[in-house]
């Protein structure tokens, strides 16, 4: 059948190209211009594209498959840069990939597959998609040091039912490579790309500060109750649960200080004993892979990348999905709590700011 | 895999059997033009004598013409060498080309139907500031032909001078710097059936050169450093030879075909329509972005293009249609290019093709008012 490949350029999204191709398939691939490469990295005369999006057409001309390049650099700078900017802006502590994910990735791309014939959209997640009786289901990867279905998780049923997870059954990163190695293509012992994309050597702050310069300007870092304690350099350096740049703040009556919100508002940090948490938090942009329930569930949920599930109840309550953790934790507002049975995505949503 | 159907000659176009043989003859030569010796005359030769033919072909004296890598080559010299002391004034459609070689140009704008403003020039030119402003023969993308002869005789009234792009107008209609009156002109070797890598800068008598871009060891009379192509040079010449010799009137009602099949399904064409080259359609499908259009045309085995690529091969909003005042029908549009070589069964493909494409992008649209 023909299937569209979203091709990155790196040694996952080629194997999948290679697989697929070498299943007969006819693969298309197509690779997202998202950002000026030679503006993010402030090379000058460094080409637009960057050397992901020609290590992908060297892939496609290895495999012998057609290959294409779109350019989303303004719909990323809108869906994604911005909001991420304005979400530091407002105290929380943003996740760009998802939105990623939600927009430009499967949304605008499943669309472009079915303009071009496609019946599928093949990525190089490390998730699996299974049949089940209702459908399309979400499932964590067999390899759990690259499972990626928290990124994942505001992936529409719709969406799913057209996609393919290719590497979701791949045994570890080392079967990927040698997927990679025997299909003869180039990048094959590629470096994994690292943090935020658009993000030149990890100094988000810069970009940050041209969009929204307000979330760098400087302010107070108080304690729960008021007292000012220290001072910071710009909300959008903190987040909560961080224990690091809090200066003199950081030690507070013998005990270690964690930020536990930040007020916009006011600019300020607000800082507590390490080990101060929450049960309860409330989400938006909520995206359910099953039917939404209609009582509590029970279930588990991470509220970060890379941690151990843990045990909560997710209510909907006139139309507001709160959910209760049963022991406390330091949710940070702009990440997302991502629901699990066993193996299973059941869905997620952003974290609000206004933990109750 | 589909037969491919190529219909992107404005972006380069197969190269024409009696270029490829004197190209290959010329390959047999030894030597550099420059050389004392027998082997460096007899290359020269052959360059001197393509020099004349394209030349002769293109309306100048032999010693007015300064072969250079391509027409990109040949805008930045003649903008080099003939800017001065003067203003830039460029239009609104200009390549690439000219427009990085242009820094800091004043910009005559074009109409809906893509010409350029002749009253707006006449404007910029009458405060009698020295002035080199550069007019393309004919648009790239739309195909539509400049009034280049009014353009040349209003520099020619204010003292201005007048460079001209004419890479993809030659070849398919006539062009002569005599005639036209500009200053200089610029020709591309591979868009007229030659091959790439060749092109050249034709110079009125009286057209003023202060310095070449690249001087090295004083070739092309100073005016352009460099061993030059021979081999290259030879299939130029034969390409011109063989381009006098087309019929354009054949590719003009192919070309008129295409865009019946493409109207029938609710596309509009962009541009004068009486004032355009043979070859060059520009053809929007309104609600449907251009580079979904050349992708799925792509997989249909038809090559066409949209926009400008970059070298990254993304497809952006072509600079010539907003400048038109397209709006949203600027990111909607393909150019449709008929090569040399076009043949009916082509033009059948396409039609096939385009249909098929149209029904799936816009099958609301289709069932509605477009195609009544």
């Amino acid at each position: 059948m023909r299937i569209v490949v979203a091709m990155s350029g790196g040694v996952d999204s080629s194997a999948v190209a290679g697989l697929l191709h070498e299943q007969g398939h006819e693969v298309i691939g197509v690779t997202l211009q998202l950002y000026d490469h030679g503006a993010a990295t402030g090379r000058k005369g460094a080409c637009c594209a960057g050397q992901d999006i020609h290590d992908a057409r060297r892939v496609a001309d290895r495999l012998g498959i057609s290959h294409y390049v779109i350019d989303a650099e303004e719909r990323f700078a809108k869906a994604v840069i911005a909001g991420f900017a304005d979400s530091y802006a407002n105290g929380e502590t943003p996740v760009p990939c998802i939105t990623c994910n939600q927009t430009v990735k499967f949304a605008d791309l499943s669309v472009l597959a079915r303009d071009l014939g496609a019946e599928r959209l093949a990525t190089g997640h490390y998730v699996r998609r299974l049949d089940g009786p209702d459908g399309a289901e979400l499932h964590r990867a067999v390899d759990p040091a690259r499972d990626q279905s928290w990124f994942l998780f505001a992936t529409t049923r719709q969406q799913l039912d057209m996609c393919l997870f290719p590497l979701g059954g791949m045994e570890d990163k080392r079967a990927v490579r040698d997927v990679a190695q025997r299909l003869g293509l180039g990048v094959a012992e590629k470096p994994d790309s690292q943090d935020i994309c658009f993000v030149p050597a990890g100094s988000y702050a810069d970009i940050i500060g041209k969009i929204r310069p307000d979330a760098l300007e400087a302010g107070q870092i108080v304690t729960a109750d008021g007292r000012v304690v220290g001072s910071h350099d710009g909300i959008a350096r903190y987040t909560v649960g961080q224990g690091k740049r809090l200066g003199d703040a950081a030690m507070l009556d013998g005990q270690r200080q964690v930020v536990i919100s930040t007020e916009p508002g006011r600019r300020r940090v607000v800082v507590g004993p390490r080990g101060t948490g929450t049960r309860m938090m409330t989400l938006r942009d909520v995206n359910w892979l099953i039917p939404a329930p209609a009582q509590d569930l029970r279930c588990a949920v991470k509220l970060r990348a890379r941690e151990e599930p843990r045990a909560a109840i997710v209510r909907i309550d006139s139309g507001l999905t709160t959910v209760v953790l049963d022991e406390p934790a330091l949710p940070a507002p702009g990440q997302a709590c991502v629901f699990y049975l066993e193996e299973r995505i059941l869905g997620g949503g952003i974290i609000n700011r206004s933990v109750v | 895999m589909h037969e491919t159907h190529y219909f992107d000659a404005n972006a380069s176009q197969k190269l024409c059997p009696a270029a490829r043989d004197a190209i290959l003859l010329a390959f047999e030569a030894v030597g550099n033009p420059s050389s004392v010796h027998r082997p460096g005359r007899t290359v020269r030769r052959i360059m001197e004598d393509a020099r004349d033919v394209i030349a002769n072909g293109f309306g100048l004296q032999s010693q007015d013409l300064v072969f250079t890598s391509g027409g990109t080559e040949a805008d930045a010299t003649a903008i080099h060498a003939m800017s001065v002391g003067r203003r830039l004034i460029i239009s609104a459609i200009e390549h690439d080309a000219v427009r990085s070689a242009a820094t800091g140009a004043v910009i005559v704008p074009v109409g809906r139907n893509g010409i350029a403003d002749m009253e707006a020039l006449e404007t910029l030119l009458s405060d009698g500031n020295p002035s080199l402003v550069c007019l393309m023969l004919a648009n790239n993308e739309t195909g539509v032909v400049q009034p280049v002869e009014q353009a040349a005789a209003l520099c020619r009234r204010y003292g201005a001078l007048l460079h001209v792009d004419a890479v993809q107008a030659a070849g398919r209609i006539p062009v002569r710097l005599d005639l036209l009156g500009a200053h200089s002109l610029a020709i591309s070797s591979h868009k007229l059936g030659g091959p790439a890598g060749v092109g050249a800068l034709l110079l009125a008598p009286d057209a003023p050169f202060t310095a070449p871009l690249v001087s090295g060891g004083g070739q092309e009379r100073g005016r352009r450093g460099g061993t030059p192509p021979v081999a290259l040079i030879a299939g130029f010449a034969a390409a011109v030879l063989a381009g006098q010799a087309a019929d354009q009137q054949r590719i003009a009602t192919l070309r008129d075909a295409a865009e019946r099949a493409a109207l029938a399904c609710g596309a509009v064409v962009c541009g004068d329509p009486e004032h355009r080259l043979p070859n060059t359609s520009c053809i929007a499908l309104p609600g449907v972005a251009a580079g979904v259009q050349v992708i799925a045309l792509d997989l249909e085995g038809i090559a066409v293009s949209a926009g400008a690529a970059c070298s990254s091969g993304k497809v952006q909003t072509s600079h010539v249609l907003q400048a038109m005042g397209l709006g949203t029908l600027a990111g909607e549009a393909i150019r449709v290019s008929l090569p040399w070589n076009v043949m009916e069964a082509d033009i059948d493909a396409f039609a096939i093709a385009y249909r098929r494409v149209a029904d799936r992008l816009r099958p609301t649209l289709v069932q509605g008012h477009a195609r009544s």
